[in-house]
């Protein structure tokens, strides 16, 4: 008889094991979709048909390098235990990270699924950041920049978020327990705000606001932005680490946030220019999925409703108003999708978070702990204010360091014939459309 | 030999070639170009980014023919294009000093 229990025990342990693998394994991938060809396509489509190819290429090259990185160090030093602030070399070279689960990432999974999991997140975090600096960046020195942010800005960030005993982490003993279901801060924040900083670190684009520069081909923006939008599932949806009750919850806010976003920012730009365009439909929908990924573990679905059409004003606020004031050139608006959709997105989560959803937090009797503001609990949006505050910190010392370290090494920026010419020619030697040939 | 080179609306191409067809014109060099006359063209906005486009896409039609059928072609061209708004196009009438056939090498009407 206890045979028979322990291997009906056995038994259902492999099976829930294989069910929640299964969405994890499909999850990254669909992670690794938003980046390519999710995200090549929609910055690819907003660019001048001469930068075509090498805008792309920022996305996928960082499939590769991002990758490697992550398999030599990178792993280990966003996830390890280590200091509150930096995982230790314990996983160096991915060292003891194999079919055993890790319990406190995902204890029905294997390990090495978190790991591969974790990673598309790291790849597709910098390749935001090269909306800012698109058109007029140096091959090289965007690679050096990436390597050089990720030690600097992502694997500290993720690490004090998600690692465990990181400073911010809420479910694995941090200081200051903040909320971020699937990256407001470690990615979106991180990313925008880096943007931003290299918008105005590179200057503007020859030409800007004198020639026109219009998007090459909004068709493959769309088609890029709903990649994303599908992608996003995986995103977030995956982010529960487990086929689970959470991860339909997080599904279905994600879903509800882009939708009223999109609707958010077509209706702003119908009343301000007249018309409803299609750029401004799929940003609008880039923009809720930004909004709701640190909440999207967390809130209701008609909070996410709130918090996606909150994110269509604001970023379309942001992108048009913002913008122009000041004048940076923020080519494909990083900073303005990501960085202020994120922010507000993770202020929102302080807010709308809510035990009914995630029932993770439990005191030491084993008591269930309230959320955001609306569970009673307004310390959460303070909380969050620290982390969003941390977070703009990091991105910003950090990306301009990097970027005087990058300049002083190789210099940032193409010449002015190169930029001239286009990145596709000057940078990799060929054409994104030979209609010739 | 007159050549004849109509500026025209894209959508009113078909119209013209057919009506040019009827009348038993059977040669032609068909350009897409952009330009602008009195028409004023629209506003293109990108993420509050405004563009002015005052180059508009027209299709430039070409042909050479006989100097006795210069008017009916211009006014079976003119009518066929002819919307009565602006932006409808010019038409235009050059003389043609030769014209050699590349295959055979018959000259002037011979080889329209």
């Amino acid at each position: 008889m206890e045979t028979r229990i322990s291997n009906l025990e056995a038994a259902v342990k492999s099976a829930q094991s294989a069910g929640d693998n299964a969405w994890m394994l499909t999850s990254a991938a669909l992670v690794l979709m938003m980046t390519g060809p999710g995200l090549a396509l929609f910055y690819g489509g907003l660019v001048r048909r001469k930068n075509v190819l090498g805008t792309m290429m920022h996305s996928f090259v960082l499939m590769a390098v991002v990758t490697v990185l992550w398999a030599i160090i990178g792993y280990s030093l966003a996830f390890a235990e280590g200091s509150p602030f930096l995982g230790d070399l314990r996983y160096l070279f991915l060292h003891g990270v194999g079919s055993a689960p890790n319990a406190d990432y995902g204890a029905t999974v294997p390990h090495q699924t978190y790991m591969v999991y974790q990673l598309m997140f790291a790849i597709i975090t910098p390749a935001l950041i090269s909306g800012a600096f698109a058109e007029r960046i140096k091959f090289s020195a965007m690679l050096l920049f990436t390597v050089l942010w990720a030690f600097l800005v992502y694997f500290p960030l993720a690490h004090m978020v998600w690692g465990k005993g990181g400073f911010l982490s809420a479910f694995l003993g941090g200081k200051v327990p903040a909320l971020d279901f699937a990256g407001g801060t470690v990615v979106h924040i991180s990313s925008g705000v880096s943007a931003l900083v290299c918008a105005l670190y590179l200057g503007k684009r020859k030409g800007y606001q004198v020639e026109p520069m219009k998007p090459h081909n909004v068709v493959i923006s769309v088609i890029g932005a709903c990649l994303l939008w599908v992608g996003w599932f995986g995103f977030n949806a995956g982010s529960a680490v487990a086929a689970s009750g959470l991860a339909t919850s997080a599904f279905v806010a994600t879903h509800f946030a882009t939708a009223a976003a999109v609707l958010g920012w077509m209706l702003a730009e119908w009343v301000h220019n007249g018309k409803p365009s299609v750029l401004g439909a799929i940003s609008g929908a880039v923009a809720g999925l930004v909004a709701i990924t640190p909440a999207s573990g967390f809130v209701q679905p008609f909070p996410a409703l709130l918090i996606g059409f909150l994110a269509g004003l604001v970023c379309f606020f942001m992108v048009t108003a913002v913008k122009s004031k000041f004048g940076y050139d923020d080519t494909l608006d990083a900073f303005g999708v990501h960085g202020a959709g994120g922010t507000l997105g993770a202020l929102l989560t302080g807010v709308f978070a809510t035990s009914a959803v995630n029932d993770g937090l439990k005191d030491a009797s084993g008591k269930v702990l309230g959320l955001g503001l609306v569970d009673g609990n307004p310390g959460q949006v303070l909380n969050q204010l620290i982390a969003v505050l941390i977070s703009w910190g990091m991105a910003i010392v950090g990306t301009y360091i990097i970027l005087k370290i990058c300049d002083a090494v190789i210099g940032v920026r193409v010449s002015p014939d190169q930029e001239i010419e286009g990145l596709d020619v000057s940078m990799h030697g060929e054409e994104g459309y030979n209609f010739e040939a | 030999m007159k050549k004849i080179e109509a500026i025209i609306q894209p959508h009113k191409l078909e119209d013209v070639k057919e009506a040019l067809k009827a009348i038993g014109v059977d040669g032609m060099t068909i350009t897409e170009v952009r330009g602008h006359g009195r028409q004023k063209g629209h506003k293109e906005v990108y993420r509050g980014m405004e563009y002015q486009v005052d180059l508009l896409p027209k299709v430039k039609v070409e042909m050479v023919i006989s100097d006795q059928r210069a008017d009916e072609v211009v006014k079976t061209v003119v009518n066929s294009a002819r919307t009565g708004k602006i932006g409808d196009g010019k038409v235009f009438v050059y003389d043609v000093a030769e014209a050699i056939r590349i295959r055979n090498d018959d000259r002037g009407e011979a080889a329209l």
